[in-house]
């Protein structure tokens, strides 16, 4: 299907993209900083005091997430890691809008976020890509909800799925592809409706060690071509290594920010890079702490370490088709 | 190949079992019709337009009564499956009262109506609404709610969201219900046709038995199986078959 990935060049260090320039540029090595709220007025999306509680299904309250203050600057790549129920994809919600937050502030470009809109799309572990449309129609769906005229929606449709390489599959239904063919649908309409930020909520997880990779080098690419801001949780922390310039660890429930770490190696990364598992390591040292602490929870309160919250139910609701 | 000989044998013998029986005058024709007098009766009644006139009034009626409750239908199950206390009060009541054959609104229907079509249209609309709205209700609750999710996110809301995403994201859990409303439509329809001189199919098998005819009877009953089938066969396997390609369900037969 797609043998003819675009590679990145490979020499380092990695020429300087102006556009990048006013990246936070932290100190090599790792380094923990909590930004507070109202620390910049420029950052793209500013999470102030997000707090989320819900009631589960036994009618116990459940606090979700609790006082996460975040800053993402316009054209950095986010990666959030964090044990499974910690609420990272819950936070992805929160900023798409599709559900509110308990308390606390979501701002994009400094103006308060109240419900979704096309500046922020959402990218599904399993896809959400419409059945009964075909791979062009998908793509084209967040423009004509728009209300974009059919010609200049045809032309973008092909050029999004020229850039994900699937223009030969334009007319296939979404059960004629493979799963990784399917995320970088899922992108390609995602970037049709040229949103200001993508959030990625675990869209590898499900697909095999090799299309990972090829899709890794091609997010990259299109994150450098576009210049979008990238937020993305993954529970791979060397992933978030590979792909972010900066990752943010959340703890186990209540999700809090518990540590950040700014990723300074030069691009391309790969996964196998010593580098890139050192890096990997630090974190990973960390995450185990909240790991141990679900586990537990587990046997102290007899709890399951993941309490599915009613976004990943509805999410998961599509294995039943 | 084999489908195909299956069909003409068992429908050959069935029609010689008929015919046999009817050849060995057990009971008088009056009684039990013969075949060719049956399609004699359906000869004489599509050359002298009357049953080309039943099917036409027939069928108008069921697609305007089919075609509200559709409507209505979908409205009531979308609002059930969304509104918690929709559900709890609205929800029993729908069940239970769908166990209620449609005919039995035909005394009221006939008070608040007149003897008009419109009772006839208010049985058909009681015969299907009821199916289409249960389905409804149940294929909103059946779809993964990642389309209505994912729909939102892209910028779908009120009516578009509706008629984009959430339409045809239940489809494929509401064919079927379609489908048996469908059926009720046309059955009550023929029921109540046949409880009212007004044309139709209905009435043309009442006159049938008015003039002691059972060919003619037999005629109609069967033009009445007969365009159910073809409605079936036609409009809802094809929509189930598409569905089915398009999703990439397993093929239907």
């Amino acid at each position: 299907m797609s043998t003819n990935v675009q590679q990145f060049p490979s020499q380092f260090p990695i020429p300087v993209d102006p556009r990048f320039s006013s990246r936070p540029q932290g100190s090599a090595g790792r380094a923990i900083s909590v930004i507070r709220p109202g620390a910049t007025g420029t950052a793209k999306v500013s999470l102030r005091d997000i707090c989320l509680s819900y009631r589960t299904q036994s009618g116990e309250r459940l606090l979700a997430l609790d006082h996460i203050n975040l800053q993402v600057q316009p054209g950095e790549f986010l990666c959030v890691v964090g044990p499974s129920g910690c609420g990272k994809s819950t936070l992805l919600h929160l900023i798409a809008g599709l559900h509110q937050q308990t308390s606390g502030q979501i701002l994009l470009d400094g103006n308060t976020v109240h419900g979704p809109g096309t500046d922020r799309i959402l990218i599904f572990q399993e896809h959400g890509l419409f059945p009964w449309l075909t791979v062009r129609e998908n793509v084209e769906f967040g423009m004509k909800m728009k209300g974009i005229a059919k010609a200049e929606r045809e032309e973008k449709t092909r050029y999004y799925l020229r850039l994900v390489h699937l223009a030969k599959f334009e007319n296939s239904y979404i059960h004629q592809l493979s799963g990784g063919m399917r995320q970088r649908v899922a992108i390609a309409r995602a970037l049709a409706t040229e949103p200001d930020v993508l959030l990625m909520d675990e869209p590898f997880a499900a697909l095999d060690a090799q299309t990972r990779d090829l899709l890794h080098d091609e997010l990259e690419r299109i994150w450098s071509d576009t210049g979008r801001t990238i937020i993305f949780v993954t529970h791979n922390v060397r992933e978030a290594i590979r792909l972010g310039d900066r990752v943010v660890l959340l703890t186990f429930r209540p999700g809090r920010v518990k540590s950040e770490f700014p990723v300074d190696l030069p691009r391309p990364r790969h996964l196998e890079d010593p580098a890139v598992a050192g890096a990997a390591r630090a974190i990973l040292d960390e995450l185990r702490e909240e790991i141990n602490r679900s586990l537990e929870a587990e046997y102290n309160e007899g709890i399951k370490p993941h309490v599915e919250t009613p976004m990943e139910q509805a999410g998961r609701g599509v294995k039943q088709i | 190949m084999k489908r195909a000989a299956r069909f003409v044998i068992f429908y050959a013998a069935l029609f010689g079992l008929w015919a046999v029986l009817a050849k060995l005058k057990i009971w008088p024709p009056y009684l039990f019709p013969t075949p060719w007098g049956v399609a004699e009766s359906l000869y004489a009644g599509f050359q002298d337009h009357t049953y080309w006139i039943a099917i036409r009034v027939s069928m108008q009626r069921v697609l305007i009564g089919y075609g509200i409750s559709v409507v209505l239908g979908m409205i009531l199950g979308l609002g059930v499956a969304s509104n918690k206390f929709l559900e709890d009060t609205m929800g029993g009541l729908l069940v239970s009262l769908q166990s209620l054959p449609s005919i039995c609104w035909w005394p009221l229907a006939l008070l608040w109506f007149g003897l008009n079509q419109n009772a006839i249209l208010f049985v058909v609309i009681m015969g299907s609404l009821l199916s289409v709205t249960l389905a409804m209700e149940d294929g909103r609750k059946q779809m993964p709610k990642i389309f209505g999710q994912a729909g939102r996110n892209l910028g779908a809301k009120g009516f578009k969201l509706f008629w984009y995403v959430l339409l045809p994201a239940s489809l494929p859990f509401i064919v079927s219900g379609l489908k048996q409303g469908w059926a009720f439509a046309w059955r009550s329809l023929i029921t109540a046709e046949m409880l009212y001189l007004s044309l139709g199919l209905g009435q043309v098998l009442m006159m049938g038995r008015d003039l002691n005819d059972m060919s003619a009877v037999i005629a109609v009953m069967i033009l009445i199986i007969a365009i159910g089938y073809v409605v079936d066969g036609i409009v809802f396997k094809g929509m189930e078959r598409h569905l089915q390609y398009k999703w990439g369900l397993a093929p239907g037969n």
